[in-house]
């Protein structure tokens, strides 16, 4: 049952980079996402759950969501559907991948990041705009930030507390592959306030927070320059793009 | 099995025992003419089933019996408001069609917005089954009505959610508050369907009956509409979704129409069970089938289940339906035939596919791993007949099932206690004498639960999801883009004002409408059509019927004269356990009204507070001494008497036009309706949203209107607006009203101080924006969190 992607096969990295967003049943952010890459100035590219091929995409979103439902684990069920097979064996190959939401609970699911997220501590979903703290810059996705520099984004989510082992969490600090730590009010529960984290590569990135909400005037959260204003995710894409151009 | 608590009742709440393989067949019907069946327990009474025996010319078989009294409830059927309804056409004109592609009787109506775009929307409630099982019932209620908008051809872009509680104290509420909350968000938010406003009220009134509206919106092209009608003989009827199961068995005829008694087995509660998964998936799978021309016509199964879906499809079309039932997908292979024409399962759409289109579609189906099965055929017979296993079980005209059912004229009156209710006046209650008692006053009501901010309950909702959100709660209206290329986009708001329309039905209903008006039109778009949702009491008490009729035809007058037409909706009855006849016999009437306006860029949309110092701020409109039915009376003096604001329809619209006009023009960088809470709540809801303070002088106000500080403050007269003007736009914003004849004053301006200052003939007094944001934002959490 495999689909179509909705752009033909390009011929790799650099200018016209091709970003694929996966779709699963169950999810949401989707079209958001692909529209996000588009506002970056790539070209999104439309990727089936059930088709193991990746369509030489130059990097790849795993969207938010409710992929089957989550009815048992978030992205439990997801890491096993053919196309995440092809993004892990990817990804150990250095493709950039950005998970968002359910795409980071796939992520932790397939292991391509350490611990997992369980229920907010509050017990309840949570919409909101979202302070974060860059932490990693070195990153594929979050090169185009300062260090230190604190950023607004939306949070929305039931399943987004995240946890792991000490030992994990003192590697993660100690490698410094914290990227993302909540300002403001931790949300959920979060160890450590951690948002967001990537692997010993850099090139795998996975936070809770959606970006891709974060990337239109009048369309995203409240910021200084009026309401709705706030572009700060833009800036995950145009990394993306740019660690694209750095690597071609 | 308990014994029946009425001694009239049949002594059994079993359809006939007969086993699976021996069903009640057309032909045991028949035969059997006299064979007594429990229609009183599903909900039928007398008369009515002596009609479906004289309608068949015989008794009915048992899965006859279950499609007809699901049919004919008062949920499904209309019976008691189907003669007063016929007002929203009939005053209807013309000009007020001219948007309208598809209107009332459709699953929702279509409206066109311009640039080859339409909407659909619709508000709908599922209040019984939200008192049974507050999360399902809500659950099911958002999915039902998205399944309303999918049927039409549209892919669904927003939710809202309309909802009235018990006392906020009472130790019941928290139950029905957090499944309610839990159930709207775990629904919609899986969806992927951005909530973008809605009504949160706790009243006493409520505490049996809560009310749980949903409202979905939708976006199609004009070519993409698809209505409910099977045509053309030899087309496939297919059923896909979810599977068939025990769910929600007789929720349409029993959990609706009647109102809870203790002891009666019939009365089992029979809340669905929602799968917001399948319908996420379902929707991309509808959505997949339409973009590829493969469906003819389509239903979604709703309340009344197969039953519904079959007798509507057949009689909107032109022949007649045939259905094999044993082919219909089982959660549960137990089920009876009545059974299964009865189930309510979630997450199900039946279509009516072309011979040719069949593969196709189930390759679509396929993709998207929804179930399938081909359960029957369009017929040129003219009747609905559906076998089990060979044995047929209903041979009936559809239209008798879907359309002709009865129709009542049910008695209606004023009731006996209206007078007195009317001549106890809150417009004699004590005010406050000094500007420390009005502020002690006000902060009250600033944490009140029908004022306080009702984020706690927002936030369970994702306002993001699709990315086309310009505005969602706490402003005015929801907006929501609708093209991307040029930023055309719709607004909704809903309102309902229930202590008004108790006071007075027909002006209650007409405020409702009003003030919807009023907040699109105070985000700058332009109204063009309305849903509405009717929740009352118990149409057999005159007091509750004429509730009804009064506000529908308040309703119909006022759509007439603000030119919006009503274009679908739902009526909810019975909405009341106490004895007919007292005042407190039911909630209070609560009509529903959604307005749907247009932006052609949804980035004009206006914010309901300011973000700067240094704008004047604008009063619009006319205040008067109208402090009946008002928050003030409620919260200061748990007071409700009197007559309810006067509703000026004539400067509703002179209003509207000049909020339209402002928001367009960028004259307006802020603006905010006056409505519950009167002008005191609008200063303090506009300067906490970007947390900047305001500065007014009351004085001019009381001179031209011959008010005292507690109505100027307090007071809800309707057709108002607050309205902050950039320095350079204020000469705008006069010519603009004068061009109407429309008072505007004004007020003050906004500050560098982080407070509400009021300057009063008395002196001043101020409430610092965070002693107003603390006392606003802890008290739902207080409650609940």
């Amino acid at each position: 049952m495999a689909q179509q992607p909705a752009v033909e096969r390009g011929t790799g990295a650099a200018v016209g980079a091709r970003i694929g967003v996966i779709t699963f049943p169950g999810t949401l952010d989707d079209r958001d996402a692909a529209r996000a890459v588009r506002l970056a100035g790539a070209t999104p590219v439309t990727l089936w759950h059930g088709d193991p091929d990746l369509h030489g995409v130059d990097a790849v979103v795993l969207p938010g969501g409710f992929s089957y439902g989550d009815y048992l684990r978030a992205g439990a069920i997801a890491r096993f559907a053919p196309a995440m097979n092809a993004v892990v064996d990817a990804a150990r190959g250095g493709l950039p991948v950005l998970g968002i939401c359910n795409g980071f609970q796939m992520l932790t699911e397939s292991h391509l990041l350490p611990g997992s997220m369980i229920k907010n501590d509050h017990l309840h979903f949570l919409c909101r705009d979202q302070g974060l703290r860059v932490e990693n810059t070195a990153t594929a996705w979050t090169s185009q930030f300062a260090a230190g520099e604190e950023i607004v984004i939306p949070l929305k989510n039931q399943d987004g507390q995240y946890v792991a082992d000490e030992r994990t969490l003192d590697e993660l600090e100690a490698e410094g592959r914290v990227v993302f730590r909540y300002v403001g009010g931790n949300p959920n529960g979060s160890r450590r306030d951690i948002a967001g984290i990537t692997n010993e590569r850099g090139n795998v990135v996975g936070l809770m927070p959606h970006p891709e909400h974060a990337v239109e005037p009048g369309f995203g959260p409240d910021a200084s320059a009026g309401p709705r204003s706030g572009l700060d995710g833009l800036r995950f894409f145009t990394s993306a793009i740019s660690s694209l151009l750095a690597t071609a | 099995m308990s014994t029946p608590a009425n001694p009239d009742a049949i002594p059994t709440t079993d359809l006939p025992d007969l086993p699976d393989h021996a069903p009640d067949t057309v032909e045991d019907a028949a035969a059997t003419l006299d064979r007594a069946l429990p229609y009183r327990e599903l909900g039928l009474k007398d008369d009515e089933y002596a009609r479906i025996v004289e309608l068949l010319g015989r008794r009915p078989t048992a899965a006859e019996l279950a499609m007809y009294s699901v049919m004919w409830s008062e949920h499904c059927s209309y019976k008691s408001s189907k003669v007063h309804l016929g007002q929203f056409g009939d005053k209807t004109t013309p000009e007020m069609r001219e948007h309208l592609l598809v209107g009332i009787g459709e699953n929702a109506g279509v409206v066109d917005i311009g640039g080859g775009w339409a909407v659909t929307f619709k508000v709908e409630s599922h209040n019984h089954p939200s008192y049974v099982e507050p999360y399902q019932g809500a659950a099911t209620g958002v999915g039902g009505i998205v399944r309303d908008i999918i049927s039409m051809g549209a892919r669904p872009v927003a939710v809202m959610d309309q909802l009235r509680f018990g006392a906020v104290d009472h130790p019941d509420t928290a139950r029905v508050v957090h499944g309610v909350v839990c159930g709207v968000g775990g629904y919609g938010n899986s969806l992927g369907l951005p909530n973008i406003g809605g009504e949160t009220e706790f009243d006493p009134c409520y505490q049996g009956n809560p009310l749980v509206n949903a409202l979905c919106v939708g976006v199609l092209r004009h070519d993409d509409i698809h209505l409910a009608n099977a045509s053309g003989v030899g087309n496939k009827v297919v059923l896909f979704g979810a599977r068939t199961g025990g769910d929600g068995i007789g929720g349409a005829s029993i959990l609706a129409s009647e109102t809870f008694e203790g002891g009666v087995p019939a009365k089992r509660p029979s809340v669905q069970v929602g799968d917001p998964f399948m319908e996420k998936v379902l929707i991309e799978c509808c959505l997949e089938l339409f973009h590829g021309g493969l469906v003819e016509g389509i239903q979604d199964l709703g309340a009344a289940g197969i039953s519904c879906a079959t007798s509507e499809l057949a009689s909107n079309g032109d022949g007649g339906m045939h259905v094999d039932l044993e082919n219909v997908l089982l959660r549960d292979p137990t089920l009876t035939a009545g059974e299964i024409l009865m189930s309510e399962s979630q997450e199900r759409m039946m279509a009516v596919v072309t011979p040719e289109n069949l593969e196709a579609f189930l390759a679509v189906t396929t993709k998207w791993d929804v179930e399938t099965a081909v359960i029957g055929e369009v017929t040129g017979t003219g009747r609905l007949t559906i076998d089990h296993f060979g044995h047929r079980i209903v041979d009936v005209d559809p239209r008798t099932v879907a359309h002709e059912g009865p129709v009542y004229h049910r008695p209606f009156a004023r009731p006996a206690w209206q007078d007195a209710l009317v001549a106890d006046a809150a417009e004699a209650l004590p005010r406050p004498g000094t500007p420390a008692e009005v502020r002690e006053q006000w902060l009250r009501l600033v944490a009140s639960p029908n004022l306080a901010s009702a984020a706690w309950i927002t936030n369970q909702y994702d306002r993001y999801v699709q990315g086309n959100t310009a505005l969602a709660m706490p402003d005015d209206a929801g907006v929501v883009r609708v093209d991307e290329a040029t930023g055309l986009g719709v607004a909704i708001a809903t309102d309902a004002n229930g202590r008004f329309t108790k006071l007075d039905p027909y002006t209650g209903a007409q405020q409702a409408l009003a003030e919807a008006y009023r907040n699109v039109a105070t985000v700058g778009a332009r109204p063009l059509a309305v849903t509405d949702c009717l929740n009352f009491g118990s149409p057999e008490d005159p007091d509750s019927m004429w509730q009804l009729v009064e506000a529908i035809t308040g309703l119909a007058d006022a759509c007439r004269t603000l030119g919006v037409p009503v274009t679908g909706g739902n009526v909810s009855l019975y909405n009341g356990t106490g004895q007919p006849g007292r005042i407190d016999s039911s909630i209070n009437p609560t009509p529903v009204v959604g307005v749907l306006g247009v932006l052609d860029d949804v980035a004009h949309a206006t914010p309901s507070g300011w973000r700067e110092e240094g704008l004047g701020v604008y009063l619009l409109g006319t205040t008067r001494e109208e402090l009946s039915g008002s928050e003030w009376a409620r919260v200061v003096h748990d007071h409700l008497g009197g007559t309810p604001p006067v509703v000026d329809l004539a400067a509703e619209r002179a209003l509207g036009a000049i909020l339209v006009t402002a928001s367009r023009d960028d004259v307006a960088v802020a603006a905010h309706d006056l409505s519950t809470g009167g002008l005191a709540q609008a200063l303090v809801d506009a300067s906490v949203r970007f947390g900047v303070g305001v500065r007014i002088d009351l004085a001019g106000l009381l001179a031209r209107d011959g008010v005292d500080l507690t109505s100027a403050l307090f007071a809800e007269s309707g057709a108002r607006a607050l309205v902050a003007v950039p320095l350079g736009s204020e000469v705008a914003l006069a010519d603009l009203c004068s061009a109407r004849g429309f008072p505007v004053l004004r007020l003050g301006e906004t500050t560098e101080e982080a407070e509400v200052a009021v300057v009063t003939p008395d002196g001043e007094l101020t409430l610092a924006l965070e002693e107003l944001r603390a006392a606003s934002a802890t008290t739902l959490p207080h409650h609940f969190a």
